[in-house]
């Protein structure tokens, strides 16, 4: 009841029917290139090259997805293995994050450990690093580690990031310590208290790591383009760089727009299956300094 | 006894320990050692073959009073981030705090949301059809079509043109994680307080948003500006997608360009760890301003 204070039910003034307006236009206009990424992957080839340009597909088709995967199959690397790669440096490193960050996250706000500041600290401080800084040297780590061109190179480097922690860490605080005390009394171990109890209650944050881990790994460009050279090793991103040749190149738009679109949907319908868990972790996500 | 001190010491020490490892061991090898390692570097001249030669500040030396091109980067970022960086920054909050009181406020959310998470590379490729330099480029036909241009422009490769190019794909890209902060902050703002607001006479919306939520949303902001500051200092993929590397007059050459390009095509580490302390000198002073301005300490 309270809480129709603030968003009370507003009367549809003339007012606010122009905010709706306005913001539905502006809705179509932000869309727009999205809309036109989904079009155009499903042009047949005579209408990529119109003239006048089209903005909307006239006879949809899924010729150019199947070119995706047939044409590509024939060359060097397809762009199947491409999808794989990159999918699976996404979900190890889902894995790796969500892990160490859960655990981390426990031993800050639930365990005694020495340094316990001196490291939120460091955590705070570290979201103000731009993660081009510690390429060098991780380059110089990865390499006499003999992992260039391997998996690995894409996946542990990225696996503690300072804002998977901290979100998991302001989440977790919000869970009283009482629960953990009868728990610790019944005579439960730290870890079986962590599994049993405190994963299954930050359900939302770890759903919320998944989506942010995603959009960090599967959209990484820099990571892969160091890392990587070997051409069945590399990511999405590479490989549509590659794909679209130089800038404005319309040789291959059809087959292009096709990978593009494949490459985008997946993170997009990740986040909108998990988008109210997102939100609600994000309420407990402002730093207090 | 004995057993008992080593059951203290399990309890008390080792299991702590054994939660905190995995993130810290990682943590220090891949964040925190590395920015101590490049500040090292920056002070040496160094291939990954020979041995380190210590050179003192001669890098920085080079990096500002001989390196024009480093000049046009740091030009080129700065402008960048002075545009993108605020106009993502209160776009995201006056977004979130209009969907805040609208109907519908998931499908709103979702429509602003989802161009950060798309792959920049991807979406440029898309946007690069709309700036394409020939008739057939949608916003060439369009200006044509309507009169305010006689003949198409090259978008990507007139240097007057290039850098607003990587700033528009990139604004439109700006309203990420920081919006998804505001958006859960708005929802979840404690009733009270506006109510003891309006008793004390505050009677429209705008007075409510500027003396009781500016306030509460401090922290809400505060990540967001951190977010913000980091993300557009550090502009690579739009701008490698829009102009390739050297691009035309270096017009759409960042910070991030140059260290790319001194890191890993000559393979000067020490050279180019220099120019990724300048942008961890600026990223992380400007990460320290914003903690003051919005410290909820007061």
């Amino acid at each position: 009841m309270e809480y129709n204070f603030r968003r009370r039910i507003r009367n549809l003034s003339a007012g606010w029917i122009t905010v709706y307006i306005l913001m539905i236009l502006l809705v179509c206009f932000t869309s727009l290139p999205l809309i036109y990424m989904v079009s155009t992957a499903f042009k047949p080839f005579n209408e990529l090259f119109l003239y006048p340009p089209k903005f909307f597909v006239q006879n949809p088709t899924s010729k150019n997805i199947r070119d995706l995967f047939s044409s590509m199959d024939s060359s060097v690397v397809p762009f199947s293995r491409y999808l794989f790669n990159s999918l699976f440096s996404t979900v190890s490193t889902i894995l790796g994050t969500v892990f160490v960050a859960s655990t981390g996250a426990y031993a800050l706000t639930k365990l005694n450990i020495k340094g316990k500041n001196l490291i939120f600290t460091l955590i705070i401080a570290a979201l103000m690093f731009s993660p081009q800084v510690t390429q060098i040297p991780n380059y110089m780590v990865v390499n006499s580690l003999g992992m260039i061109n391997q998996f690995s190179s894409l996946i542990i480097p990225k696996i503690a990031t300072a804002y998977s922690i901290f979100l998991m860490k302001q989440y977790m605080e919000q869970i009283p310590d009482t629960i953990l005390e009868a728990s610790r009394i019944d005579g439960a171990g730290e870890w079986r208290i962590f599994g049993s109890i405190i994963m299954p209650m930050v359900k939302p944050a770890w759903a919320t790591l998944v989506v942010l881990t995603t959009v960090a790994t599967w959209n990484d460009y820099f990571t892969p383009l160091i890392f990587i050279q070997r051409q069945s090793m590399k990511t999405l991103p590479l490989a549509l760089q590659s794909l679209a040749g130089t800038a404005g190149s319309f040789t291959r738009s059809g087959v292009t727009a096709a990978a593009i679109f494949l490459t985008t949907l997946p993170v997009i319908m990740l986040y909108l299956s998990m988008q109210s868990r997102v939100i609600k972790t994000m309420a407990f996500s402002g730093i207090k300094s | 006894m004995k057993q008992q001190v080593w059951k203290h010491f399990w309890n008390k020490t080792v299991i702590p320990l054994s939660f905190i490892l995995p993130f810290l061991v990682l943590f220090f090898i891949f964040t925190i050692i590395p920015v101590l390692a490049a500040v090292f570097l920056s002070f040496t001249d160094y291939d990954l073959i020979s041995t380190f030669d210590f050179i003192g500040f001669d890098n920085f030396k080079k990096l500002f009073l001989e390196d024009d091109v480093f000049f046009i980067a740091l030009k080129n970022t700065f402008t960048f981030a002075v545009i993108t960086g605020p106009v993502g920054f209160f776009a995201s909050f006056i977004m979130a705090w209009l969907i805040d009181q609208l109907k519908f406020r998931n499908a709103f959310s979702l429509a602003f949301y989802a161009p950060s998470i798309t792959s920049g590379i991807a979406l440029s490729v898309v946007w690069l059809y709309f700036f394409a330099s020939d008739h057939y480029g949608l916003i060439n036909y369009t200006l044509l079509r309507i009169g305010i241009l006689s003949e198409p422009i090259a978008w990507t490769m007139d240097t007057r043109t290039i850098l607003p190019v990587i700033i528009i794909i990139s604004i439109w890209m700006s309203m990420g994680t920081g919006f998804l902060v505001f958006l859960a902050g708005f929802q979840n703002l404690p009733t009270e307080q506006f109510e003891s607001g309006r008793i004390d006479g505050i009677n429209n919306i705008f007075q409510e948003l500027f003396y009781i939520t500016l306030p509460l949303m401090k922290p809400q902001l505060l990540f967001g500006a951190i977010n913000s500051i980091v993300g557009s200092f550090a502009v690579f993929d739009v701008a490698v997608a829009v102009a390739p590397l050297p691009s035309p007059g270096y017009a759409g050459h960042t910070i991030v360009t140059h260290l790319y390009d001194y890191a890993f095509i000559r393979f000067d580490m020490g050279y180019s760890a220099a120019v990724s302390v300048v942008l961890f000198v600026i990223t992380f002073g400007l990460g320290r301003i914003c903690t003051r301005l919005l410290s909820s300490k007061d």
